[in-house]
């Protein structure tokens, strides 16, 4: 896992890495989504609405995902002190906060013509709702953390926190009311057919490629950014000592 | 031993309402406003304002909550009174987890009290009160913990503030206010229990989440 703790070498892996993550993931992506789109027949009750599925759960789970993903490089930020894990914490938290959002736009689209409302303070959404702000405060106490020059390990602190506490609030928030129907997609347990099942597992692994494109994509731009800014602090040193 | 007493009295002098540095005097003020401020809003309709009433006093007290957050700890990591204790080889964790007392013993029990007058404005009645305080009592140190957390983690911000922790706290805070709050409605007592085990749990992790984020701080 040190191997990449050189930047140079992480970079020299992430630029090829990335445009084929990219491509693939969109390739992937689009491919699933026109198979669901014209496979799929419309369901009984909800008709052709039905099929924002293949948007809405992928981006639900990486909504998820991505919190996930903070809370790993956490853990290897405050204990092996890695020097790219705040950097991938701080890449994952945008895409996360981005497919929070999508889901939470997706699912009520989806609910005006089914359940005939925009938004009800239905369980799975609200603590969806309370992920998307973790993701904000975590995006403004990081990003503000790295204006200033802190300590990553703060927003890292910050991060177990909140993983600590997501399920803590989804349970809650389940608790205090729920209309959603139950997770439908659960390990080795599905309720949907197959001519639903194959297309939505393929566009989560289309989506979930563009997480990851997206992520290495934010990770060069961060390290870029502090090349640039490394520089011009040298460059102001010898032009002072030249004085 | 009786240097953490001498810790918490330090602290206490510091935070309790009325000492010269007003302590939380200000966000129990605060607390007595929003519960004016309700009735203004939504009209003086006597059952809305009976049905709803125990609702708000937990909003109105996870808001002051938040208020006292930036002179919590900033200024005592600023003059290097935690690097003091730690050259006595006294822990972060353990001077976070003083601190985290005595924030409550002045924050906690002054809400309770200042519930009762609020209770009045927001128009509930005693059995209503009974529960908001059995909440208020096992939510409180779970708020206390989570802002200690929060004031640790912005330490050493000079931008930002009140509004980065206000958008820190109040996602951590929501179970404590569904369960706390939550107890108000029929067949909700099992939220007093769930309320005071959340509490626990936050109290537990914020000495050390507390400590580390000192440390980070130190070491820049």
């Amino acid at each position: 896992m040190h191997g990449f703790a050189n930047p140079a070498r992480f970079l020299r892996l992430a630029n090829w890495l990335t445009p084929l993550l990219l491509v693939s993931g969109i390739v992937v992506t689009v491919g699933a989504l026109l198979w669901g789109f014209t496979s799929a027949p419309p369901d009984r009750l909800m008709g052709d609405s039905v099929k924002i599925l293949f948007i809405h759960l992928p981006v639900a789970w990486l909504g998820m995902g991505g919190w996930t993903a903070i809370a790993i490089a956490s853990l290897v930020e405050l204990v092996w002190r890695h020097p790219l894990a705040s950097i991938a914490a701080r890449a994952a938290a945008v895409p996360g906060a981005v497919f929070a959002f999508l889901c939470l736009a997706t699912g009520s689209i989806w609910g005006r013509p089914t359940w005939g409302t925009w938004w009800v303070w239905d369980g799975r959404l609200t603590s969806m709702l309370v992920l998307l702000f973790l993701y904000l405060g975590y995006i403004a106490l990081s990003s503000a953390l790295a204006r200033e020059g802190s300590s990553s390990r703060i927003a890292a602190i910050f991060g177990l926190v909140g993983a600590i506490n997501i399920p803590i609030i989804n349970r809650s928030v389940v608790w205090w009311n729920s209309l959603h129907q139950p997770p439908s997609l659960t390990m080795g347990n599905s309720a949907i057919d197959p001519v639903y099942l194959y297309p939505l597992l393929t566009a989560v692994l289309g989506f979930s490629l563009l997480f990851g494109a997206v992520v290495l994509m934010r990770m060069r731009t961060i390290l870029a950014d502090m090349q640039a800014e490394a520089r011009l602090r040298r460059k102001a040193m010898q032009a002072a000592e030249g004085i | 031993m009786s240097a953490l007493a001498t810790l918490l009295k330090r602290d206490l002098a510091r935070f309790l309402p009325g000492t010269a540095s007003g302590g939380t005097l200000l966000p129990l003020l605060f607390f007595m406003a929003v519960a004016m401020l309700y009735p203004f809003a939504i009209g003086p309709n006597p059952t809305l304002l009976a049905q709803t009433g125990g609702g708000v006093i937990w909003v109105a007290a996870l808001l002051a909550a938040i208020l006292p957050l930036d002179r919590l700890l900033a200024s005592d990591v600023e003059a290097g009174f935690f690097d003091q204790w730690a050259l006595r080889g006294i822990a972060e964790e353990m001077v976070v987890a003083i601190r985290l007392l005595a924030h409550w013993l002045s924050f906690g029990p002054f809400l309770m009290l200042a519930a009762i007058p609020a209770s009045a404005l927001v128009g509930i009645d005693g059995e209503t009160l009974r529960i908001v305080e059995i909440g208020l009592l096992a939510g409180t140190p779970g708020l206390a913990a989570i802002g200690v957390i929060i004031a640790s983690v912005t330490v050493g911000l000079r931008s930002g503030g009140a509004a980065l922790s206000g958008l820190l706290v109040i996602p951590l805070a929501v179970p404590l206010l569904i369960f706390g709050a939550g107890s108000l409605s029929t067949g909700g007592e099992g939220g007093l229990a769930l309320t005071a085990a959340i509490s626990l749990a936050l109290v537990a992790i914020a000495p050390f989440a507390g400590g580390a984020a000192i440390r980070a701080a130190r070491e820049g």
